[in-house]
């Protein structure tokens, strides 16, 4: 049987500090809980990069391609039209005119794609239920959660209190 | 803790905060009742929005006949009033963004609220050249749908296309930029209300957010590369706005200046929106420990360098049309200062030019009164340039037989406070329900630039930022 332990601290160095306490003591922290985010903790409890910019990256080409294609299909394939005199029978001598959608259609693909990628990994849709422990760790409080065996709870829960928690609160996993 | 500030610097928040009082400074009007003076302000945007509104079915169900163009000036407010709103919609996403990636810590406490007022702003700026469509039904028409004319398709080697791309996806966008920065917002309104419904509402709204380490990560990932993508977006908005008119051959608007010195135009205005807004707000939200004097000269500054940029390029202007030995260029912009409309340019150069100068002086610029007026001239300022530029250089042809001047029908007017009404209800609504500042973004400055946590640090003591704490 293995014990949830959520270490409450009203101060996000006093949290940081514990945090690698705890992690040099051989404890792995699941997971923090903070109104902001605080900076440092990700190297501290082994959170990785996250991958959303290589994602965000892709979306951009998918969206410079499409423009491009459908630029291409419209004004010089299925539909030529002699604007002005501009040059209306090949893509690269028409591209000037081309950049600024081209442009516009690879942030709109860019921006709308990363965030969906954003929602969808972070698991945040309208609806969603909460799940953060404590209501309070959206306002002043930071919450450090630690999964550890029944035998070792008194050990680690001693060892929290000493690195500054305000607050232990445990639940069966 | 190293010391990275120099003693002069002054806190950008102010009191003796924690990060409970911040949640609770912001939350206040949110969780409150509205004043007196609120309801006061939102009847009054209310019937000038009711007057918009009413001149909109009007519009519609009549034609835009009903407007005062005529043959010789087919733009005039409309375009004029286009322009305008999307200029005023440029600070915010350059508050959001621009400063973002230079680090600018002083954004946090108005970025928010900006970016609010970008977004209202786009929509009422998108509504005009809806309205000029006349069939608005047909608007979908603008984008390149198959079709059984066919297909014939929309122009791409047009400004006014390039411009439906690039209103559309700045909208968009900074709509999508504004909201990931208020879901952990809504978070902490949701996890501290009482009553069931607002519990609900804000449940929905904030998406389910739970603040975990690796939301945070990605958070600040995607506001960075959001802010990457948002930063050359509001470059190129404006830039392609100015298109509109560069690329036509009507003297006084084929000018290659017009990108760059329409873009610094739209930052000057939107700046003045934005004091003009924060300065009412930080009073009737009782916001004064975070929106501060510095802000507002930070403000200030760039309204005095864009300001200038905008006088150096209407001297440039005026310049290279003589320069030029083009005759009608010439006479195009003689006849903007000297001609019937002189009055218009005069209120430009007056507004625009002269009155940002007025803040090289310290004194000047961190008077909040002094601010407020001037922010409000310069957006006068702003319309009339829109206005001397589109109406001005249309209204002598080229040939004397049709020389025009346009006159303002009621609708006209109409549509112009209408929307100056609608945006102020949005923005007033807004205020009431949602967080107007980035509360939880203003926490991670708290101990580098709050009043009392910079005291301790130039003390050598411990910072505190939770209540009571003896850490």
């Amino acid at each position: 049987m293995s014990t949830v332990i959520y270490a409450m601290y009203d101060d996000d160095h006093v949290l940081l500090e514990g945090a690698k306490k705890v992690v040099a003591k051989g404890l792995q922290v699941k997971d923090v809980f903070s109104p902001f985010p605080v900076h440092g903790i990700d190297d501290v409890i082994g959170v990785r990069k996250t991958r959303l910019a290589i994602c965000a990256f892709l979306y951009g080409l998918t969206g410079l391609s499409l423009a491009l294609i459908g630029m291409n299909y419209f004004m010089i394939v299925d539909w030529p039209m002699n604007i002005g005199g501009k040059p209306n029978f090949d893509l690269m001598q028409n591209l000037p005119a081309f950049i600024p959608v081209a442009f516009e259609f690879t942030v709109f693909c860019t921006a709308h794609g990363m965030a969906i990628t954003y929602f969808l990994r972070n698991k945040t849709l309208p609806g969603m239920k909460a799940k953060n422990p404590d209501p309070r760790t959206t306002d002043d409080k930071f919450v450090m959660e630690i999964h550890v065996d029944e035998s070792k709870e008194a050990e680690t829960i001693a060892l929290l209190r000493e690195t500054g928690a305000i607050e232990i609160n445990k639940k069966a996993a | 803790m190293h010391r990275v500030e120099a003693d002069i610097r002054e806190p950008l928040i102010l009191g003796n905060k924690t990060y409970h009082q911040i949640t609770e400074d912001v939350c206040a009007p949110v969780e409150g009742k509205a004043g007196k003076m609120w309801y006061m302000v939102f009847s009054l945007a209310a019937l000038l929005a009711l007057w918009g509104v009413g001149c909109i079915f009007y519009t519609v169900g009549v034609g835009i006949g009903v407007w005062g163009l005529n043959k010789t000036v087919d733009w005039a407010w409309d375009i004029t009033n286009f322009v305008w709103w999307v200029g005023i919609g440029h600070a915010g996403t350059l508050i959001s963004a621009v400063l973002l990636l230079f680090r600018q810590r002083w954004r946090m406490a108005i970025n928010r609220s900006a970016e609010a007022m970008t977004i209202f702003a786009v929509i009422m700026a998108a509504l005009f050249p809806l309205l000029h469509m006349g069939r608005i039904w047909l608007a979908y028409w603008v984008l390149p749908l198959p079709n059984q004319f066919g297909s014939l398709w929309v122009n791409f080697n047009s400004p006014l296309l390039w411009d439906v791309f690039a209103i559309s996806t700045y909208f968009s966008v900074s709509l999508v930029f504004w909201y990931i920065g208020l879901i952990p917002d809504f978070a902490t309104i949701r996890d501290r209300a009482v009553k069931p419904a607002a519990k609900k509402a804000y449940s929905i709204l904030a998406f389910g957010w739970t603040g975990s380490a690796k939301h945070w990560n990605r958070f600040e990932e995607v506001s960075l590369v959001l802010a990457g993508l948002a930063t050359p977006l509001v470059f190129s908005v404006h830039s392609i706005v100015s298109m509109d008119f560069a690329t036509s051959v009507i003297p006084g608007w084929h000018t290659t200046i017009f990108p760059p010195y329409f873009v610094a135009g739209a930052v000057f205005s939107g700046f003045a929106m934005v004091c003009t807004l924060m300065l009412v707000m930080r009073k009737v939200l009782h916001l004064e420990d975070y929106i501060l004097v510095k802000h507002v000269e930070y403000m200030n500054i760039i309204i005095m360098l864009t300001g200038s940029m905008v006088g150096v390029a209407y001297l440039s202007e005026l310049f290279i049309s003589w320069y030029s030995g083009v005759e009608y260029e010439g006479y195009a912009f003689m006849n903007r200062a000297t001609g019937w409309y002189w009055w218009s340019y005069a209120a430009m150069m007056t507004c625009n030019v002269v009155s940002p100068q007025l803040m090289w002086v310290k004194k000047w610029r961190r008077n909040l009164t002094f601010t407020f007026i001037l922010s409000i001239v310069v957006n006068i300022g702003m319309w009339f340039e829109r206005f001397v530029i589109i109406v001005t250089s249309i209204h002598r042809d080229y040939v004397p037989s049709s020389w025009n001047l346009f006159h303002p029908t009621f609708v006209d007017m109409g549509l112009f406070l209408g929307t100056i009404g609608i945006f102020f209800v949005l923005y007033l609504l807004y205020a009431r329900v949602f967080p107007v500042l980035a509360l939880n973004e203003v926490k991670t400055i708290l101990r580098t630039t709050g009043e009392s946590q910079l005291k301790q640090l130039r003390a050598g003591e411990h910072v505190t930022v939770a209540e009571g704490s003896k850490h």
